[in-house]
């Protein structure tokens, strides 16, 4: 079972991007068959909430382990937090290609006026370094420096939550239900923290 | 934030012809107009039978010109649309809004106006004359769409209603009714309902400003506001109000429900303006759809959405940065 962990999760974490490949290729063949009448916004909405979701799943894996027992699933923690990491980028690609047209000076009026934009910009630039350092070598290297600098992720999720809360005009359901998750992955961390307290102190 | 300008600068309408998906709309062939940017065709008598939706038959060729753009495909004018009152998804409205009854229709008048009381709607309209406009749609969330509507003229439904030279403005306000409009029951939306917009009088009484009852010869989808809805070209999608309950004559200005919700991000006047930015977008240009991932849709945006030559004085001497 264990054996399988790492090419299961990799199949399914790859699942919207080929669905989204899918999509893009039949938009090709036939315009406004998947991505509907504004494919733009569906290809950029997609791969931002692909990766936010991503984010929010790489933040249960530890609650998840403790609940279950279940200590394998910290091999996978790094590969979803990667993916999560190349679905951000992608938006960030396609909303700079699709919405902004490679204008370099329009990208940088979009990320300085625009606080969503900001916002959004900003947790990507913070999860760059956790993608390069996520490797074995690096986490060897740095030791407890790297858990400290892996905390930065919460960081990013909050500005990521935030960068979807400032877009959405109206109808709160879905960032309430992110909102709901974070929280509740944090409360877990402080309960865990807490119980752990007379031996040490770790939010990992 | 613009990018490859490939469709024309110019609002100035040029003769031409429109292309369009269904073959009533091909048979029409638009002549050299008036000058109006807009397509208008008069001489379809109001009646029970007309606003119930066999539009189709009569359309008298235009007499007025017509954009230069390809009307939208109905499919995605029916299928993509902002009405919270179904839920925030653009799909949402077309999947939801069959839940709305709209026969029969009462309307109430009200405020600084002779004729008041309940109506039925088409009270209201009998004997008014219906035309047809294509006028371009532009959202507030930068992207557009061309649309043929079916409708009469405000001015001339208003005008029945005399209102008393108090009247300064127009209030206009949706059903309010949870029980068939489940985005009134959201516990996550925040807008206070019912649904109200506004107009000054003398926009209302513009002779572009529309009350659509059809579109694309069709009587109006559910979810496109039926069975009456405003149209007004020149402004932001938002102020075209759909599905009206209530038209209310007032001195002053009404608290319109998106400027109320974010008063500086929506502007009581809301007329298309490339040159003032939405707090979280640019409005220099619109993405008209439907849009494609390969070759760009995007084209500039037109002060007064290429409705300027007409509508300009209506602001005349208006700092219309302040007042957006």
């Amino acid at each position: 079972m264990t054996g399988y962990l790492k090419p299961v999760t990799f199949a399914l974490l790859a699942l919207p991007g080929a669905w989204l490949a899918f999509a893009i290729v039949g938009e090709a063949n036939a315009v406004g068959s998947k991505l509907g009448a504004d494919p733009v916004a569906t290809v950029v909405d997609f791969l931002g909430e692909w990766g936010l979701r991503l984010l929010l799943l790489a933040l249960s894996v530890s609650p998840l382990r403790r609940v279950t027992g279940w200590s394998s699933l910290a091999r996978v923690r790094r590969m979803v937090g990667l993916f999560a990491f190349a679905y951000l980028t992608l938006h960030f690609l396609a909303f700079t290609a699709l919405i902004v047209g490679w204008d370099w000076s329009a990208l940088v009026t979009e990320i300085l006026d625009r606080p969503y934009v900001t916002l959004g910009f900003a947790a990507l630039v913070l999860l760059l370094p956790l993608a390069i350092t996520s490797t074995a070598g690096w986490q060897r290297r740095l030791r407890r420096r790297w858990v400290q600098l892996h905390k930065l992720v919460f960081v990013a999720v909050a500005l990521g939550l935030l960068h979807l809360a400032w877009l959405t005009k109206d109808g709160y359901a879905q960032v309430s239900l992110y909102l709901l998750i974070f929280a509740a992955l944090l409360g877990e961390r402080w309960w865990h923290a807490r119980s752990q307290q007379p031996k040490q102190k770790a939010l990992a | 934030m613009s990018k490859r300008h490939q469709h024309s600068q110019s609002a100035a309408i040029k003769s031409s012809e429109i292309t369009a998906e269904s073959s009533y709309l091909n048979r029409r062939k638009l002549v050299q107009g008036l000058g109006l940017g807009l397509g208008l065709r008069a001489g379809i008598a109001a009646s029970a039978s007309l606003l119930s939706g066999a539009l189709q038959a009569d359309i008298a060729p235009s007499n007025m010109m017509s954009p230069d753009e390809e009307i939208t495909p109905e499919k995605i004018a029916t299928s993509y649309n902002n009405f919270y009152e179904f839920g925030t998804g653009k799909e949402d409205p077309a999947e939801y809004a069959h839940e709305m009854s709209i026969a029969p229709w009462q309307v109430e008048v009200s405020g600084e106006v002779e004729k008041q009381g309940v109506f039925d709607y088409t009270e209201l309209l009998q004997g008014l004359t219906v035309e047809e406009r294509i006028y371009r749609l532009r959202c507030v969330e930068a992207w557009s769409m061309v649309i043929p509507w079916q409708g009469v003229p405000l001015a001339a439904l208003l005008q029945r209603l005399q209102p008393t030279s108090a009247a300064k403005y127009v209030h206009f306000t949706t059903l309010h009714r949870p029980k068939e409009m489940r985005g009134q029951r959201s516990f996550f939306s925040g807008i206070d309902w019912p649904y109200v917009e506004g107009l000054r009088l003398d926009e209302a009484m513009h002779p572009l400003t529309l009350m659509a009852t059809g579109m694309y010869g069709k009587s109006l989808p559910n979810q496109n506001g039926a069975p009456w809805r405003l149209v007004v070209p020149w402004k932001y999608g938002f102020k075209s109000i759909k599905s009206i309950v209530k038209i209310h004559f007032s001195k002053r200005e009404p608290k319109t429900t998106w400027n109320q919700l974010a008063p500086s991000e929506y502007g009581f006047y809301a007329n298309v303006n490339p040159d003032v930015s939405h707090p979280r977008w640019s409005q220099a240009s619109e993405r008209r759809l439907p849009g494609s991932l390969f070759g760009s849709n995007r084209i500039p945006t037109l002060p007064f959405n290429g409705y300027g030559e007409q509508v300009a004085g209506l602001y005349a001497g208006m700092n219309l940065k302040r007042h957006y």
